[in-house]
């Protein structure tokens, strides 16, 4: 029994880091319509330069302030040279376009910064902790606090803000949303920086654990199967999905792993996403077409 | 059909124009005509019928005027719009939004996720109200509309037609503009709705002085309720009269249809 639950419960944990990984995607899905492919190497960018910035010796808040102000310009330059010109263009050439961003943005990190592994130390020490009976890693729980604590962030500023009601608007319905005055391409700016800032904190934590390098911007692959399963455009489904994911990949390795000869985590999410796309192809919480005419 | 109501007078005839289009053509995609030489004016305070057959180029004339046609990858290839005066042509709309033109877009495009009361909230966002200030005015708009009070914590996609027609114009009307461009309201939409609607926008019109220019295809609610009227065929603008010398004609079927000449 105490085996099941460390396995379910270290699951979930490791969960809330892939969900934090889709919210990213969420976000930009809503607001531009397009699967950000780029999701991956901004977020490596962001915990490299953070990264980069320690070891250059600055303080750790400094660091985290001027990576978020780099970050926040980034997304004012993406906004401005790919989306703009872009607009109302197919989905497609959208997408081919956040294709693109992703290698220019990966090139640059390197280029800038080194294709070395860099360690990111944060202060949380990466003991296992009884809770009862149930051995628990301490540093997946912090993370997870902190994952499921920006999440709850980001689903209270897009119920309850000007700019969060402005992109639900947006994601709806583009055209009305101009015409009653909503500038879509700020709204594009402040949504790309905060995927970026949900991805130098999903970087941080997953750096913490395996290091800074290029394999960092492979997550993307973590979180097509969670967005399936959650749905595109559902913040809440996102966490569902990271967490289901999570779960279902350390069971499935704990109890099945061992007759199939183990390494079922890279693709037994993709399993588990085909299987839900049978049963609910919009995803648990994809928000399916609103209408009745 | 045959409520006759006494002709309204223009309470704006004989001022500048609030929003004046000379002679815009529009093109769409770089190829496609989408109306060829449009000239028209609204004056503040007026009620302006815009009329014409499918595809005739009324929504057109209204994305030209508010900037829409931008999402449409169309632009003002010749001509220009003026709007009090200024030259608006090609500007953002939601600049122009800003500056007092809205757009009521044909179809009803609620935002279908979003509630009723926050989809009245847009409206409110371009003016940055507090919050005792956007009660105060979502109140206004729910005295207008009162049936949008008891939908207000609904999703907007899952109310009438109706009720999704006069969301659209009440969102509108929380922007606070000066001219309301409404394209074809009446869209299937039963009779008795589309009375109410037009009630209101009459109504808005008497009380506030708020400037309507409505595309329309139901020839007879929206001449009983503007005071003049331009007739658009292929583009081009055919007819132009007081509505209530349109009303006299029985001839605008067929000239709008291009079965006569004119
Ligand atoms: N999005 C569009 N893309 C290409 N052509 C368009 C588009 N919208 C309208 N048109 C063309 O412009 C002309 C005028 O259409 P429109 O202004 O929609 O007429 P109406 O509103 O009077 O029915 C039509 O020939 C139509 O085919
Ligand atoms: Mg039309």
């Amino acid at each position: 029994m105490n085996l099941f639950l460390e396995t379910l419960i270290g699951g979930l944990l490791a969960g809330t880091m892939y969900s934090l990984v889709a919210i990213g995607f969420v976000l930009i899905y809503k607001a531009s319509g397009v699967f950000n492919f780029a999701q991956g190497s901004m977020l490596l960018f962001a915990a490299l330069t953070f990264v980069t910035l320690l070891e250059k010796g600055l303080p750790f808040a400094a660091a985290l302030a001027v990576t978020i102000a780099i970050l926040i310009l980034g997304a004012i330059l993406i906004e401005r040279t790919v989306l703009r010109p872009l607009a109302n263009r197919s989905p497609m050439t959208l997408f081919m376009a956040t294709l693109g961003l992703s290698y220019v943005i990966e090139g640059a990190a390197q280029g800038l910064m080194g294709a070395q592994v860099h360690a990111l130390d944060l202060g949380i020490e990466d003991v296992p902790i009884f809770i009862g009976d149930v051995l628990i890693s301490q540093f997946d729980l912090v993370a997870a606090a902190t994952a499921v604590t920006l999440a709850l962030v980001l689903a209270l500023l897009f119920n309850n803000t000007r700019i969060g009601i402005s992109l639900r608007a947006v994601a709806d319905d583009t055209r009305a949303a101009l015409s009653i005055g909503i500038n879509l391409n700020r709204i594009w700016q402040i949504v790309w920086a905060v995927a970026g800032i949900v991805g130098l904190v999903a970087g941080m934590l997953w750096g913490a654990r395996q290091g800074i390098q290029f394999s960092l911007s492979l997550v993307v692959l973590k979180a097509l199967p969670v967005l399936i399963i959650g749905g595109f455009t559902s913040i809440g489904g996102a966490i569902a999905g990271g967490l289901i994911v999570g779960a279902a990949e350390n069971l499935a390795e704990t109890y099945v792993g061992p007759y199939i000869g183990g390494g079922i985590t890279p693709w037994f999410p993709y399993f588990l996403a085909i299987a839900f796309l049978y049963i609910r192809p919009a995803g648990l919480f994809g928000e399916r077409a609103l209408e009745r005419v | 059909m045959s409520t006759q109501t006494p002709p309204p007078v223009a309470t704006g005839a004989g001022l500048a124009p609030l929003v004046e289009l000379r002679g815009i053509e529009v093109v769409y995609d770089a190829a496609i005509l989408g109306v060829a030489d449009i000239s028209l004016t609204v004056a503040p305070g007026e009620i302006v019928a815009l009329l014409g057959a499918n595809g005739a180029g009324k929504s057109t004339t209204l994305k030209a005027t508010s900037g829409l046609l931008v999402a449409d990858r169309a632009l003002v290839s010749r001509g220009s719009v003026l709007f009090r005066g200024e030259d608006i042509t090609g500007v953002a709309p939601n600049l122009l939004a800003t500056r007092g033109i809205v757009h009521v877009l044909e179809g009803r495009h609620v935002f279908g996720h979003l509630t009723v009361e926050e989809n009245l909230r847009t409206g409110t966002f371009l003016r940055r109200l507090g919050r005792r200030e956007t009660e105060r005015d979502l109140d206004e708009i729910y005295g207008y509309f009162p049936r949008l009070r008891t939908k207000r914590k609904t999703p907007a996609g899952l109310t009438s037609g109706g009720e999704q027609q006069m969301l659209a114009i009440g969102r509108a009307l929380l922007t606070r503009p000066e001219l309301v461009l409404l394209d074809e309201p009446s869209m299937g939409l039963a009779p008795i709705i589309v009375e109410e609607i037009f009630e209101i926008i009459a109504g808005l019109n008497r009380t506030k002085g708020t400037t309507f220019l409505v595309a329309e295809q139901n020839i007879a609610v929206s001449l009983r309720h503007a005071h003049r009227g331009y007739v658009l065929d292929g583009g081009k603008v055919v007819l132009t009269a007081t509505a209530a010398d349109l009303r006299e004609r029985d001839d605008l079927h067929e000239i709008y249809l291009g079965l006569a000449s004119v």
